[in-house]
Order: C-alpha cells, then sequence, then structure tokens
C-alpha cells in the first residue's frame, strides 16, 4: 500500500513537472504578450509593467522564479524563500502568482472565488450521473431483453452520442421557457445549478448504464448468485447484498475518467449558463494570454484528475481484494 | 509424379476417378477467411447493418451535397427573425439559388457547375426553416456533415497511424522498453488535455499566416493533427495488449529466424493481425472526435465561419435559445441529424465488435 502511494506521488511529480516546464516555455514562446492592446503604451509605462511582471528577465530566471520560492533579484541565486516586496512566491508552495489580466487579484484568489462553485456543480453533476446510470443500468440488466431494457439501452446510446450543450439547449426549452420552473442562468440558489448539473451529468450517467448493465449481467451469471437464491434468500437481498458488490466494479474505475470528463465537460456547461466558475475563467485566460491564470488551472486540474484516479484506484482494491495494487 | 500419385491412391483402395472426383469436391468448397465470416455476421445483425446502410446513405449526400439542389449554405436573406420550417407538400421548391460558398476544391466545383447546369436556379424551399441570418438549416447540415465527417475521419485515422506503430513497438519489443513506452502513455494520460489542445490551438492561431504561406498547413490540418496527436493513447494500449500476446507465436519466431528485420515483422505480420480490434477502436473514436469538435468549435477554436460543421450549427442554435421566442428548429435538427449519425457510428462499433470477435458478444 505504501510503496503503491509512493510510486504514484513520485509519477505525480513527474507528470507535474512536465506540464508546467512545457507549458510554461510554450506560452513564453509564443508572440504577443498579455499587455498587447488596441492601443499603443509608452514605452517607459510598457517597461515598468514588464519589469513589475519580472518579464523583463531571461526566460530561465522566470522559469525558476514561477517555479519555486527562491528570491532571484539582482543579488543572485542563493538566497532562499521569497521575500514580501516579491509578487511571485512559487508553485512549489503554492502560490501561483497574480493575474495578467484581472491587475488587482492573485491566481489564487481567482481560483478560491471559482473553486467551489465548479466544484459544487460537478458534485451535483456526478451524483446525478450515479444514480440515474446506476438506477437505470440494473433495472436494464434485471429485466434483460424486455421493453423496458430496449428502451433505456437506446437512451443510453443516444445519452453518449450527443454533446452537453445540446443537451442543455433542449432543457431549457423544456423546463424553462416551455413549462417555467428554473432559472435560464446564473449562479445564486440551488436552482440554478439543477439544469447545468443535469446537462453536464448526462453522457456519463448514459455511459455509467451502459457499465452497470455489463456488470450485473456478468455477476448474475455466476453460482454464488444461483446458491443465494437457492438457500431460499428474498431476491431484493440477493440483488442489493450479494450481485451489486461485483457488479458495480467497472462502475468504481470509470469514476476516475467520469470525474475528468465532469471537469472539462465544465468548461462549455459555465458558459451557457453564465456560472462563474473555474472552467469559464481556463478558457478566457487562455484566449487573453493570461499566462499565469492559465497555469495555474491547469495544474489545478492535473491534481484533481491525479488524485482522484489514485482515490479511485485504492477503493477498488477494498472492493475487490483480489486486485493488488502493484499491478495497476 | 501423377502415376505414383494414382498408384498410392490404389493402394489405399480408391479407383483412379475417385481422386478426381474428391479433388472437385474439395475444390467446391470455398474457404472462409475471417472478413467474410465477420462480414455475414454483421449483415445478420439487424442493428448494425441497419446503421452501416444509414451511414452509407448519409455519407454519400455528403459528398454529393455540391449536386443536389440545396440552397447555398452561406447566402444571406436577412430576415427580421429565423423563419419556421415549411413543410415539403405546401411549399416544394423555390427559384432564386445563387451559387455562393467558401473556397471549394476543384472536383467540388465540377459539382456545382454540374448541379446548376441540371437544375438552373432551382432550390428546394425552407424544409427544416432558416436560421437567424437566413441560411437554410437543411443546407447547413449537409454541408455541416462533410466538414464534421472528414475532420472526424482525418482526425481517426492520424490517431490509427500514431497509436498502432506505437503500440505495436512497444509491444513488440517489449523488456525496459516497453515499460518506459507505456510509462509514457500513463503519464500522458493523466493530464487533461483539453486544456493542452486549448493552449496549442491558441498558440497555433498566432502563426497561422506563416504556417498557410510557408507550408500550405491550414487551421483545419493543424486540427487534425492535434486530436490526433490525443486519441491515439487508448489505440496505443490495446495494441500493445495483441500484440504481447502475439510476439511469441511460431510465425513470428518464424519470421525472425529468416532474418526479417524489425519493422518488417511490426508491420507486415503483427500489424496485420491486430486490424480487427483496430478497426472496432476506430468506429468508437470517429464519435469521440466528431464530439471533440463541437466541443472545440463552440469554444471558437474549431471549425471558422464563413465554412460550416455540425458543431458550428448546434453553437448557433443554442445561442438563439431565449424567452422571447422559441426557435426550436435551430436546436432540435443540427442535434439530431449528429445524434442519428454519431449513435449510428457507435450501434456499427458494436456489431463489428461482435462480429469480429464473437468471444466478446453481449459486453459492452
Amino acid at each position: 500500500m505504501l510503496r503503491f502511494l509512493v510510486r504514484r506521488l513520485m509519477w505525480f511529480a513527474i507528470t507535474l513537472w512536465v506540464v508546467v516546464t512545457i507549458s510554461f516555455f510554450l506560452m513564453r514562446g509564443v508572440r504577443g504578450g498579455p499587455f498587447d492592446g488596441e492601443r499603443v503604451l509608452n514605452p517607459a509605462i510598457e517597461r515598468n509593467i514588464q519589469a513589475r511582471y519580472h518579464l523583463d528577465w531571461p526566460q530561465w530566471k522566470q522559469y525558476l522564479q514561477y517555479i519555486g520560492p527562491f528570491n532571484l533579484d539582482e543579488q543572485g541565486l542563493e538566497v532562499f524563500g521569497g521575500d514580501a516586496s516579491d509578487p511571485f512566491s512559487g508553485v512549489l508552495v503554492g502560490d501561483f502568482g497574480p493575474s495578467f489580466k484581472y491587475r488587482d487579484f492573485t491566481v489564487n484568489d481567482i481560483i478560491g472565488q471559482s473553486l467551489p462553485i465548479s466544484a459544487s456543480l460537478g458534485i451535483i453533476a456526478l451524483l446525478w450521473a450515479l444514480l440515474l446510470g446506476l438506477s437505470t443500468g440494473i433495472a436494464s440488466a434485471l429485466w434483460r431483453g424486455s421493453r423496458t431494457d430496449v428502451v433505456l439501452r437506446l437512451a443510453a446510446t443516444g445519452g453518449i452520442a450527443l454533446p452537453n450543450f445540446t443537451v442543455a439547449g433542449m432543457m431549457v426549452i423544456l423546463f424553462v421557457f416551455l413549462m417555467p420552473l428554473l432559472p435560464v442562468a446564473g449562479y445564486g440558489t440551488w436552482r440554478h445549478l439543477v439544469l447545468p448539473g443535469f446537462a453536464l451529468g448526462a453522457p456519463f450517467a448514459a455511459y455509467i448504464s451502459r457499465l452497470t448493465r455489463t456488470g450485473m449481467l456478468e455477476v448474475l451469471s455466476h453460482d454464488y448468485i444461483r446458491t443465494a437464491h437457492a438457500k431460499g434468500l428474498p431476491r431484493h437481498t440477493v440483488i442489493l447484498r450479494h450481485a451489486i458488490r461485483g457488479g458495480l466494479l467497472p462502475v468504481v474505475s470509470y469514476l476516475g475518467p467520469a470525474t475528468a470528463g465532469i471537469l472539462t465537460g465544465s468548461l462549455v456547461i459555465e458558459r451557457i449558463f453564465a456560472i462563474p466558475g473555474t472552467g469559464s475563467h481556463f478558457v478566457n485566460s487562455a484566449l487573453n494570454r493570461d499566462y499565469t491564470l492559465a497555469m495555474g488551472v491547469t495544474i489545478l486540474y492535473t491534481v484533481l484528475v491525479f488524485t482522484l484516479n489514485a482515490l479511485v484506484d485504492l477503493i477498488y482494491t477494498v472492493l475487490d481484494p483480489r486486485i493488488l495494487l502493484e499491478e495497476s | 509424379m501423377a502415376d505414383q500419385a494414382t498408384k498410392k491412391m490404389g493402394d489405399w483402395g480408391l479407383g483412379a476417378g475417385e481422386l478426381e472426383r474428391i479433388l472437385s469436391e474439395a475444390a467446391k468448397h470455398k474457404g472462409e477467411s475471417l472478413w467474410q465470416d465477420a462480414w455475414r455476421r454483421l449483415k445478420a445483425n439487424r442493428t448494425a447493418w441497419c446503421s452501416l446502410c444509414f451511414l452509407a446513405l448519409f455519407t454519400s449526400v455528403a459528398f454529393l451535397a455540391p449536386l443536389l439542389p440545396l440552397p447555398s449554405p452561406v447566402s444571406l436573406d436577412l430576415q427580421i427573425e429565423p423563419q419556421p420550417p415549411v413543410a415539403p407538400w405546401s411549399q416544394f421548391g423555390r427559384g432564386g439559388f445563387s451559387p455562393e460558398y467558401w473556397e471549394l476544391s476543384g472536383l467540388d466545383q465540377a459539382m456545382v457547375r454540374g448541379r446548376v447546369a441540371i437544375f438552373d436556379d432551382w432550390q428546394t424551399a425552407a424544409w427544416l426553416g432558416t436560421d437567424a441570418k437566413g441560411r437554410d438549416i437543411l443546407s447547413r447540415i449537409v454541408w455541416g456533415s462533410r466538414t464534421s465527417m472528414l475532420v472526424a475521419l482525418a482526425a481517426a485515422l492520424c490517431s490509427l497511424a500514431i497509436g498502432v506503430t506505437y503500440g505495436a513497438l512497444a509491444g513488440y519489443l517489449g523488456g525496459a522498453v516497453d515499460n518506459l513506452m507505456m510509462r509514457i502513455v500513463d503519464v500522458l494520460y493523466s493530464i487533461p488535455f483539453i486544456f493542452v489542445v486549448i493552449f496549442l490551438i491558441t498558440i497555433v492561431n498566432e502563426y497561422r499566416t506563416e504556417l498557410e504561406d510557408h507550408y500550405g498547413i491550414n487551421r483545419e490540418v493543424i486540427f487534425y493533427l492535434v486530436i490526433g496527436a490525443i486519441y491515439w493513447l487508448t489505440m496505443a494500449r490495446v495494441v500493445r495488449g495483441q500484440v504481447l500476446s502475439l510476439r511469441h507465436a511460431e510465425f513470428i519466431d518464424a519470421a525472425r529466424q529468416l532474418g526479417a528485420s524489425t519493422a518488417r515483422i511490426v508491420f507486415v505480420h503483427l500489424v496485420p493481425n491486430v486490424l480487427s480490434i483496430v478497426i472496432v477502436y476506430l468506429t468508437l473514436t470517429i464519435p469521440a472526435v466528431m464530439l471533440f469538435e463541437a466541443f472545440l468549435s463552440f469554444l471558437g477554436l474549431g471549425i471558422e465561419p464563413p465554412k460550416v460543421s455540425w458543431g458550428l450549427l448546434a453553437v448557433d442554435g443554442s445561442e438563439m435559445v431565449n424567452p422571447v421566442r422559441i426557435y426550436w428548429w435551430l436546436v432540435v435538427f443540427p442535434a439530431a441529424a449528429m445524434g442519428a449519425t454519431l449513435l449510428a457510428l457507435n450501434l456499427v462499433g458494436d456489431g463489428l465488435r461482435d462480429a469480429l470477435d464473437p468471444k466478446l458478444r453481449g459486453q459492452s
């Protein structure tokens, strides 16, 4: 267990370093800076801005400055530990620096404001996907071959095939304009999150439904299920106690990719429903060349995906002791 | 030789005529290759077969779009608001076609000339309605299908080329090389790729004029390459798994003994043997890429107007969702076209998997 975690952590560190390094140099390498605008700046002002964000330094120096709490002023490299006058104290201690576009905010401020919103949206979407996916999947496995099964499977395949913004558009037409139940867009109460959560979770619900059906069918054909029936257990006990545990394994392993997908999907959903979450910041920051903000969000999402994947693998071994962590 | 054979047959108690009879009977029975067998099974699967026919029909309509008497997908007809669909039986067609398009290839231009020669300025009425700028939705869906299908196919083939080569090499070389190569894949898997893609595309946009002038690479080609470069990961894993189980097969040992080079063994002997699973994954990658194109177009990073793709249509539709009036045809028809095509592709993929590998039947 410990060895697994250490190994994971090591790969994680390497991955993160590669992501940070590549995106850092890609962003700096691109022509056109964050302060390019319609208006030509006075050279003196431009020099001042450049100096403030250390854009006048050589790239390796900017890179070191960005990465760690090294104080790289004119004196040299020896002094470790950022000082208060320096806006950068480094990614290593969790400081992503000031935003280039929103001058008065640091990247940490922006993420701190928007992440709880994105997280609540993501959690609603995931819960919703699990609830809908599991129930339809189990129903369709239990009534295999029936009309219910055919309809549910078709709906699931359709759900995988439609892009989430189309689902969102149809939901809005149905539940906002034809039946005025929910608000169109914005953020504030739980009612604002119902439609976005649904649209975001729908494709994942469909996929979970398919996985559950397959897993349940496979498990239901095993001998121990027959034994359970034979010793006179009621049907619901057999299903809820014995079948579900094995049948849901594929779903658990899908949770990692599903969470990553939900994070990605929220880029679009947040934009449609005008939700001020992290996803919408990312797209805007990449287009605005707000280097620090874009990188901060990328790093944040990489960390999230990685942690969740490791967590899923751990849960997996608890559910199925036959699987050894070393192999994965 | 023939005498000897006849003599031998005689020894076994078979008459001289027997041999010819047996041989001619054997000639009547034709062996069935893996592909013929799979084709037969695919035809027996009604859902998959119908989906395949639907896709074939849709692809040919898409290809022949310039020849069809559709209105131009870009000619503007400024109205106060989008016009609702007109049923074909109340108004079938009308005049006033003008051949306005974006820059078309030579073949397409020839087809447009053919269309004008056949139908003159007759065009179909707005059966599926018009959008906010008075452009015909049906025509935009058909022309959009060309772009979307092309993008999907090209990107999927690109991912195929990278994934198969990488996976087959890793599986065949084995050992430390395999370990390292697959670790790299694992690491790439854990990166949220959408961010990388958005980065790459915004960066490439900075340099697009140079790329177009010097290398003839336009935004769509970059698009194929970038998407292809992401979707190869699963393909590589699958191919590697298959190759791993084949690399100690006798025919590979034999090829090695005969002095075949690594490249020859991998591409001539191993790759054809993993082709079936590769085709299945290809049919599942294409819908994924189409969705991704729609996703990027939605964010304004995909296909650019005046060209049209399904992603752009879906975006136009969802932008017109407003409480004043419901223009349902702008949302429903593009979504239906896209949903039906992706559904058909998924079903064909499932059917192909069942047909090529009966062991996996019923699993999804």
